[in-house]
């Protein structure tokens, strides 16, 4: 409360930090007491049936099922913070090496899609709001309210359709290697990137066209109009130190969505990235690279959210003088 | 009746047409022996067959008809999409209603766990917990009604806390009524056009969420017809030129662009805007 008094914004903002480390000790323990939960024994479950107890046993071993839930539950974490993952079950092969260049590689396709699609759904949501109820502005509200109702495979497989076999100017499978030069590895991700770009920017610009509008709306945008001011002076000097805060938030939400957004697409153009990843291990069971890759997605988005509030705050001119 | 019918007649063009892609597909799943020329499983010629007047729009990747398969498929797909959204509403409105009646620590309680919850994105963590319990109907049902309830809590709390304070309830509490009373009697009849609203904006989202957790192989498992896991069964169809998973995607598109457009006008009517 004394900190509260002494400066609004930094207490703000720790606070928010504060609940995102919450956040994410709380996620840390759902996933592990998740698996902890399955009903009946892990080792019979994902060994099967036709497992003799020997088998059962060792794995139990490998997994330290035989220690109490607690030591299990630290001894995990602590590995994890030191950035131990396991092994693999599926292949014995320690979890690290499976995660970090695929990790590497869908934060390559998301950077790559954000440089995109953050620009042009900032710039088309202002100039939607500025120009509302024209018929540019119903045509693009069409568009990106279709976009958002299709699934993003449909969206994958219309562009693989058009420009990979129709026309065929870039590959339908997105497969990548250390070999391959920056220009090779961008040429390579075109049609997924596409894929995600018209997805997140259908998203982000309509959230910019309401919160710019929201913006013009307001009484102080009339009084600045009623005094005469310029139509220039009054977007750039009055509505845009306002308009910051939501379109910051806009951003890194939609940052935060694309994150999870690059599962499908990933699957589709069969990238090698952390979601086909996750999604390969889903369905052999492998638990402990679906808890490292499932820890690392929610992680990334975690933060992504709070890097929203906490630059939201950060922006607010209504918080920059503490009462 | 006739207010209803003067509502219909009220109606712009986007929310008809809304409304009659809805209507056709709900036809189509709900009569769908008989509307379907060959059976949901039947191999009904050769592989990724061209449309024809045997098959309208071609055969899939096990010869079987696409038609039929995506007339199954709607059947499918939307009874176990309707069946989520009704459960995750029924839990999400009860705790909402609950939270926003108690208030109180119970509030408090629900509300963080709700806050957790959502704060952890709903594709990884379905993902998660499917490794976890294996996948199956009962399993899916379960732990996306279970996710998506944490959204319908967030409206339902919202909403019910305006409703709350009202004097009819205060009135309500002063007779003596229980808590249930107050919620089902006072709360849940004037929470119910926003709600309606959400329903269809969350039976989209549901109904999105199981195609792509079928399309990712995770959902609904083959040999049972569903657009999700169609898209994925003939996916490479597609590198040949031949489009047929195009068909069910589109389906899932078709489906979702006609929601929301009847959604949008309800959205419309229930702000009590005028044009």
């Amino acid at each position: 409360m004394e900190l509260l008094k002494f400066n609004g914004i930094t207490a703000l903002v720790l606070k928010r930090v504060g609940l995102g480390l919450v956040t994410l000790w709380v996620i840390s323990l759902l996933i592990f007491v998740g698996v902890e939960a399955l009903p009946g024994d892990l080792a019979e479950a994902v060994l099967g049936q036709s497992a003799t107890p020997e088998t059962v046993a060792a794995f139990r071993k490998e997994l330290k099922l035989d220690m109490p839930p607690h030591v299990r539950y630290f001894a995990w974490l602590g590995a994890f913070v030191k950035g131990d993952f396991g092994n693999s079950l599926a292949n014995q092969r320690p979890v690290v090496d499976l995660i970090s260049w695929r990790f590497a590689n869908s934060l390559f396709l998301a950077g790559v899609t954000a440089m995109i699609a953050v620009p042009v759904a900032v710039l088309l949501g202002i100039l939607a709001a500025l120009y509302r109820n024209t018929l540019f502005d119903r045509l693009i509200s069409m568009a990106t309210l279709s976009t958002i109702s299709f699934p993003e495979f449909f969206v994958a497989y219309i562009l693989i359709a058009l420009l990979s076999v129709q026309v065929v100017i870039f590959p339908s499978i997105s497969n990548i290697n250390e070999q391959m030069s920056f220009w090779q590895k961008l040429y390579a991700i075109c049609l997924p990137c596409l894929t995600l770009a018209m997805v997140v920017t259908a998203h982000m610009m309509r959230q910019t066209r309401a919160a710019i509008i929201n913006i013009l709306s307001s009484p102080f945008i009339e009084m600045a109009n009623l005094k005469g001011l310029r139509k220039l002076r009054v977007v750039v000097l009055h509505a845009f130190p306002n308009a910051l805060s939501p379109v910051i938030n806009v951003i890194a939400l939609n940052l935060a969505y694309l994150v999870v957004g690059v599962v499908i697409v990933e699957v589709v153009f069969v990238y090698p990235g952390l979601g086909q990843l996750l999604v390969d291990s889903v369905s052999k069971r492998d638990i402990p690279v679906v808890q490292a890759s499932g820890l690392i997605f929610a992680g990334t988005y975690v933060m992504l959210n709070l890097l929203a509030d906490v630059l939201s705050i950060v922006s607010n001119p209504r918080l920059r003088n503490p009462r | 009746m006739t207010a209803t019918f003067k509502l219909l007649r009220s109606s712009p063009f986007s929310a008809r047409l809304g409304m009659a892609m809805v209507l056709i597909t709900l036809l189509a799943a709900i009569f769908a022996p008989v509307v379907a020329p060959y059976g949901e499983t039947e191999v009904a010629g050769d592989v990724w067959l061209p449309a024809s007047a045997d098959h309208w729009v071609g055969t899939d990747n096990l010869g079987r008809d696409l038609f039929s398969r995506l007339v199954y498929g709607a059947r499918n797909t939307i009874a176990i999409a309707f069946l989520i959204t009704a459960l995750s509403f029924i839990v999400g409105t009860m705790w909402g209603f609950l939270a926003a009646t108690v208030g109180g620590w119970m509030d408090q309680l629900l509300s963080r766990i709700v806050d957790i919850l959502m704060a952890f994105p709903t594709l990884i963590f379905a993902l998660m917990v499917l490794s976890v319990v294996g996948t199956s109907i009962p399993a899916l049902v379960v732990v996306i009604a279970l996710l998506d309830s944490t959204r319908v809590y967030r409206l339902s709390r919202a909403v019910a806390m305006d409703i709350e304070v009202m004097e009819f309830v205060e009135a309500a509490r002063l007779r003596g009524e229980g808590l249930w009373w107050l919620m089902r009697h006072e709360i849940l009849p004037n929470a119910m056009p926003p709600l309606v609203a959400e329903f269809g904006l969350r039976f989209c989202f549901v109904f999105l969420f199981i195609a792509a957790l079928s399309f990712l192989g995770l959902g609904i498992q083959p040999p049972t017809a569903d657009w999700g896991s169609m898209v994925r069964e003939n996916s490479g169809a597609i590198t040949f030129g031949i489009f047929t998973p195009l068909w069910p995607a589109g389906a899932i598109a078709f489906l979702t662009v006609g929601v929301n457009l009847v959604v949008d006008w309800f959205l419309h009517i229930a702000s009590g805007l005028e044009d």
